[in-house]
């Protein structure tokens, strides 16, 4: 089979980006809409029914309301070019720094998240599609369709019954226990990391247990998919003819699973990763709001129940924007990474 | 007639004498295949029997679903309250019955909603192809790139929390998918040497469309569709859990977990159980899906 030249490559490498550009777009375009069109008056979202109508008014100038739709977009867009994404009225902080904020606690928890769904999910792949139909293969069935049809906050409110009330091997929810708030200065964002950096032993351990179990809820939804993914390529590949040669050869079983046959289907699973890593970002929302979680999803959660748009909106632009990158890189990983495409 | 359809012999036979038989006996070999895969069936009754709650609430509810009773808040389950009373003092049995109907409605507005469009769309695309393909796939493309969840919330925030909007939400991030499918299918009929031949007796694009390259690829969308009523199911309740679904007093099984979650440590059965109900609904759909695609489309499986 012939490689790709680098020209080809790089076209299709500028295809995805500009594909990429399109959405981002597109994304812009949509939160647009929900943002300043959809509402049948953003000014009173923002100041409430009761505001004087003086103020109303100024409000509407403000946010160039009263300019034609094009005209406001185009406002909108140089905005967000600048990094500009307004003040959150409940925090009354730019939704930057907010975002700032919170985003580093969801991407910890869905990194932690990712690692053990894919420590788990992948062998448990791999040993299911080896042994196909024996009583492990059933069990990662079952597993994986329990996995697709719980709810997260089904999952959550179970596990926290069980770990936290009835067998107290979790502590309760939040990110850290109440006595070590504001212990370590912030440096990454990420809790653990920052106490490792300081020193502080207490408050890393104290931070890991919080993390454990949200994390555990959050990874089986993940890991459901990983394992079944895993499962199907692992079959396809293990029936492939090298497999069989390297068989014949003599080579340890192991060695054919894991060199000859695995070290075929990575690529692949890398896509399925980045996918997943993508969707774990999306069930931080709601696992976020059931273990008190200081995330972006419970910002983007608090902040939609109290109508404050401009914090909804630089929530789900980023929330929006990550994930389409992470498609990209899948993408871009896939094509890249592997000359059969 | 229906006489015959208990008749093993007429449905098998191997030189049908009618279109009806012909139909039916196809029909018959399906339900056969089917029948063999045993989580599929379970899939099947427990969805029969949801419907069932659904559509029989107000005779099996032994309770009003929405009348409080302060008196008895946060009963455990008992013979006079099956499964227990939540936080206002309702019969949580009862509240589940309605739940079903709130639940599947919702289900099947997103689908009667969803399955048209992406119908119309991928069809439109795959039959014109050109200009009109690029433009309809890259907008389903840019939907498809969409974090479903965050879109619809926002979405609602932005309209306003409520059933309605939720259904309309789920709607928009629901039909790429189908868009797609549509579209693969329709590109493998259009060539097809019968679809030349309706074109020569000079029917026009439309009729094609709507009549003999939509029906075929209404199979592959009702396993699609199928298979997704449990996302559906999850992402209803999960909408409904952060309060921007169905609103209280809305017997929605979220909007039930969300009300009753800080009961968990003491009364876990009041917000557990309707948890168990999505689980219960989620699980037989998926089952169902499963089943169907395998005896229905077996290149997906």
């Amino acid at each position: 089979m012939q490689r790709h030249s680098p020209a080809r490559t790089l076209a299709r490498l500028g295809a995805t980006v500009s594909s990429l550009a399109i959405t981002l777009f597109g994304l812009v375009l949509v939160t647009f809409f929900i943002g300043r069109v959809i509402p049948i008056d953003p000014v009173l979202t923002i100041l409430g029914d009761h505001a004087r109508p003086e103020l109303v008014e100024r409000m509407r100038i403000e946010l160039g309301l009263d300019k034609p739709l094009p005209v406001q977009f185009w406002i909108y867009l140089t905005h967000l070019f600048r990094g500009d994404l307004g003040r959150s009225v409940m925090t009354s902080n730019l939704v930057v720094d907010d975002i700032k904020l919170y985003f580093p606690a969801t991407v910890e928890l869905g990194t932690t998240a990712m690692i053990f769904a894919t420590l788990i999910g992948i062998p448990l792949g791999v040993l299911s599609a080896v042994r196909r139909n024996s009583r492990l293969d059933q069990f990662v069935r079952v597993f994986s369709i329990v996995g697709h049809s719980i709810p997260i906050p089904v999952l959550g409110l179970i596990s926290l019954l069980v770990f936290y009330a009835w067998l107290g091997w979790a502590p309760g929810t939040g990110r850290v226990g109440v006595a070590y708030v504001g212990m370590t200065p912030t440096v990454t964002g990420f809790l653990t990391v920052d106490a490792l950096i300081a020193g502080d032993a207490d408050v890393f351990w104290d931070a890991l247990s919080h993390l454990m179990l949200p994390a555990a809820v959050l990874a089986y939804f993940s890991m459901a998919y990983i394992s079944r993914m895993t499962r199907a390529f692992m079959i396809d590949a293990l029936a492939g003819e090298y497999v069989i040669t390297a068989r014949a050869k003599g080579l340890s079983p192991a060695r054919v699973i894991w060199r000859h046959a695995f070290g075929n289907i990575a690529v692949r699973l890398a896509t399925v990763l980045a996918l997943t890593y993508a969707g774990l970002l999306e069930g931080a929302v709601v696992t976020e709001m059931i273990f008190s979680w200081p995330g972006i999803g419970q910002y983007l959660t608090v902040s939609l129940l109290n109508a404050d748009m401009n914090a909804v909106i630089g929530a789900t632009l980023l929330v929006g924007f990550v994930y389409m990158v992470l498609n990209l890189l899948a993408d871009v990983a896939y094509r890249v990474l592997d000359p059969r495409v | 007639m229906i006489g015959r359809l208990f008749d093993r012999a007429w449905l098998l036979s191997d030189s049908p004498q009618s279109r009806a038989q012909a139909a039916w006996g196809r029909r018959y070999r399906l339900w056969c295949d089917f029948r063999a895969n045993k989580p599929a069936l379970y899939g099947l009754a427990t969805v029969i029997a949801l419907l069932a709650c659904a559509i029989l609430a107000p005779l099996l509810a032994t309770h009003d679903p929405v009348t409080q009773n302060l008196g008895q808040r946060l009963l455990p389950p008992s013979t006079q309250h099956w499964l227990g009373t939540d936080e206002l003092g309702r019969d949580v049995y009862s509240r589940l019955l309605y739940g079903a109907r709130v639940t599947l409605g919702m289900v099947l507005a997103v689908v009667v909603l969803v399955a048209p469009i992406g119908l119309a769309v991928g069809c439109v695309a795959g039959y014109y192809r050109g200009a009109a393909d690029v433009i309809l796939m890259r907008v389903t493309d840019v939907f498809l790139a969409f974090p479903r969840l965050i879109l619809a919330l926002a979405f609602v925030a932005a309209i306003q929390p409520g059933m309605t909007s939720a259904v309309i939400a789920i709607a928009l991030t629901t039909w790429p998918p189908y868009a797609r499918l549509a579209r693969a299918e329709t590109m493998t009929i259009r060539d097809a040497d019968y679809i030349a031949a309706v074109r020569m007796t000079g029917a026009s694009s439309g009729r094609i469309i709507l009549r003999h390259i939509m029906p075929l690829c209404l199979g592959s969308l009702i396993v699609r569709v199928t298979l997704d009523m449990s996302a559906i199911i999850i992402f209803a309740a999960s909408l409904g859990f952060l309060g921007m679904g169905a609103q209280p007093p809305s017997p929605e099984w979220g909007t039930m977990i969300a009300t009753a979650r800080r009961f968990l440590l003491d009364q876990w059965w009041v917000p557990l159980i309707p948890g168990i109900a999505i689980l219960v609904a989620s699980l037989a759909f998926n089952l169902l899906g499963d089943g169907l695609r395998d005896v229905l489309d077996p290149r997906q499986g």
